[in-house]
């Protein structure tokens, strides 16, 4: 099943109108009549271009507030129960695998009033043994439970053929992943074909099905670090929403610059459009680069600024990070103890 | 005709940087007849807790040095102190009411401290180390090692420059890091010293200094769970048995207050070490 786009090379208005793109539900309804690669892409070009001073200023004056006392205390409680807990390395083992569930499952030994995080997150592999390794503790986060997330289709570069990358997300889903991280091909995307990209989402969206007919949440990674400028991380953004995409994430993680505030708030500005246009709650996952519980904190600021409070729960709102959890702990001892905590009193990871 | 004054901010010392207060705040020091000197940072909790992640991170590169090059290092400061001489002996002279001799006096006596110290870098271990007789094949060796990240109060009230070098250069010979609290009245020679350090060969967040309040800061580092040790040599005035207690609750190694500025010893680089010992096969050669 290979993308009818793949070998567009020059975009030309007359052979851009004539490929048409399936017909997600999501585009269909907002773009309307037959979707076609020149009907995406007059929507998505004639997005209006991002104020990058105004947004920056905008993202620095929501990293000002000053959060303390009990507004800290739910503050880091409610980070830790939005942590995608990842490990996303070459050298993840099955034993690795397993203690970071454990750490998921109870982050703080020594305060069991800690929360758990809202999911594992891993490689498509390591899906079977975070599953195993869960247990009955393995469900959905709003009951308490703990989620297992698997990065698919090709990550972190997303350079294979389709037909790679939906058998990527098919083996994770069927080995138990309630949630799949895929990346977009930055480099189609880059090169204008979007159609090629929308097909992809739109094909990784349906791989994402299972045979009693649910669906695992599909999470659409931008990596907004190779995107280059605002106005793409904002079509980007339309893309991944339009495709049918649950949430949008920021990055890889493996990419310099990951996560940042500016860009955040932009996908974050791009969601709350689309709420007001259709109704819909889609969630948003900043990743990478997240290390520390002040940074974390003005993140949770500014989802309440923009998108509203009921975005800060699991199913709209996550950190992807595997260091950011040591950190809200030290805090959070600070908070229980009056006393600095130190990193001899959480797991090394 | 007369020159503008231009008075120079003493700022506090973290992670080889000199960065104002957190806190914003600052005080006025003067000279022994109340006269303005200058104004000093007046570090907050949070500063201090900024000089123990700064401590932390500086600490393994700092004991993984060789003894050989930490002594070179802590030479290297005393060849700094030495050129820089004439500035020392005006600050503590200014601050400190004393007379230029005396104050010559007490920085020849800091100088010649660090080199005494420098000196036991890569001694101290053969001194304090011991082979010790098992019934085995075994070697069996018990040797010093840094204890990690020790936070100091140092001597208050006089002889600022001596008293801060007598708690400090012991610390830093084994390979600990250091945030030390200055003398509160007198701190200006403490962050010329800073001025030193950083222009030496010690890599930032090895030393760090605070200028303020003991009796703010002490009880927080006292309580902090990555600190170490705590020398509280310069504490007499403080509640320090409470700073004694809340060091307990994390298993600090405590060193009690002592007055005046503490003589050179070999017990002062002890105070902050951990013996080691290991069993090891004698080879079948």
């Amino acid at each position: 099943m290979e993308s009818p786009v793949s070998s567009h090379t020059v975009s030309s208005a007359a052979a851009d109108a004539a490929v048409v793109l399936a017909p997600a539900e999501r585009a269909v309804r907002i773009l309307g009549g037959e979707l076609t690669e020149r009907s995406l892409r007059l929507h998505l070009e004639g997005l209006s271009g991002v104020d990058a001073v105004g947004l920056e200023q905008r993202a620095e004056a929501l990293g000002t507030r000053s959060i303390k006392t009990t507004s800290k205390a739910w503050a880091l409680d409610k980070i830790i129960g939005l942590i995608d807990l990842t490990t996303l390395e070459g050298a993840d083992t099955p034993g690795k695998v397993r203690s970071l569930v454990a750490k998921g499952l109870t982050p703080d030994p020594s305060d069991p009033t800690t929360p758990r995080v809202a999911a594992v997150c891993v490689y498509g592999d390591m899906v079977p043994d975070a599953v195993a390794a869960l247990g009955v503790a393995h469900g959905d986060p709003d009951d308490g439970m703990v989620s297992v997330a698997a990065v698919a289709t090709a990550f972190p570069s997303g350079r294979a053929s389709l037909r790679v990358k939906l058998a990527d997300t098919a083996d994770a889903v069927a080995a138990g992943a309630d949630e799949i991280d895929m990346v977009i091909d930055r480099g189609a995307f880059l090169a204008g074909r979007y159609g090629q990209v929308f097909e992809q989402i739109v094909a990784v969206k349906e791989a994402c099905r299972r045979e009693d007919g649910s669906s695992a949440s599909l999470k659409v990674i931008l990596e907004t670090g190779e995107l280059n400028t605002y106005d793409n991380v904002r079509r980007a953004s339309w893309l991944a929403i339009l495709a049918g995409g649950d949430f949008i994430k920021t990055s890889t993680g493996k990419v310099a610059p990951a996560a940042t505030l500016p860009v955040t708030l932009l996908m974050l500005e791009v969601v709350r459009d689309w709420n007001r246009l259709t109704g819909e709650r889609i969630g948003v996952k900043p990743a990478g680069g997240i290390r520390t519980s002040k940074d974390a904190i003005k993140y949770l600021v500014t989802v309440a600024e923009t998108v509203g409070e009921q975005w800060l729960q699991p199913h709209l709102f996550r950190f992807g990070a595997s260091s950011l959890l040591n950190d809200v702990l030290l805090q959070r001892q600070k908070l229980t103890t009056g006393r600095y905590s130190g990193p001899d009193y959480v797991t090394l990871d | 005709m007369s020159r503008l004054a231009v008075p120079k901010t003493y700022k506090l010392y973290i992670g080889g940087a000199f960065p104002r207060s957190e806190s914003g705040r600052s005080y006025e020091i003067t000279t022994a007849k109340g006269a303005f000197l200058a104004n000093a940072a007046q570090a907050s909790r949070k500063d201090a807790r900024d000089a123990v992640v700064a401590a932390r991170n500086a600490q393994s590169g700092w004991s993984n040095a060789t003894a050989y090059n930490r002594g070179q290092v802590l030479y290297r400061i005393a060849e700094l102190l030495e050129g820089r001489h004439a500035q020392f002996v005006e600050e503590v002279r200014a601050s400190e009411g004393v007379t230029a001799a005396s104050a010559a006096a007490q920085v020849d006596e800091a100088i010649d401290t660090w080199v005494w110290y420098a000196g036991w870098a890569d001694k101290y271990v053969q001194v304090a180390g011991s082979g010790n007789p098992v019934s085995g094949p075994y070697f069996n060796l018990s040797v010093p090692e840094p204890t990690g990240v020790v936070a100091i109060v140092a001597p208050q009230g006089a002889s600022s420059l001596l008293g801060l070098v007598s708690v400090l250069a012991p610390a830093l010979v084994s390979g600990n890091t250091v945030v030390v609290v200055a003398d509160h009245a007198h701190p200006l020679s403490a962050i010329s010293l800073a001025e030193v350090l950083a222009t030496s060969d010690v890599p930032g967040g090895v030393v760090n200094i605070l200028t303020g309040s003991p009796a703010e800061i002490a009880p927080w580092l006292a309580s902090h769970a990555d600190v170490n040790a705590l020398d509280l040599t310069g504490a007499g005035a403080l509640e320090w048995i409470e700073l004694q207690i809340a060091a307990a609750d994390t298993l600090k190694r405590v060193v009690e207050p002592e007055p005046g500025v503490p003589a050179r010893s070999l017990d002062r680089i002890l105070a902050f070490t951990e013996t080691k010992t290991v069993w090891h096969t004698k080879a079948l050669l």
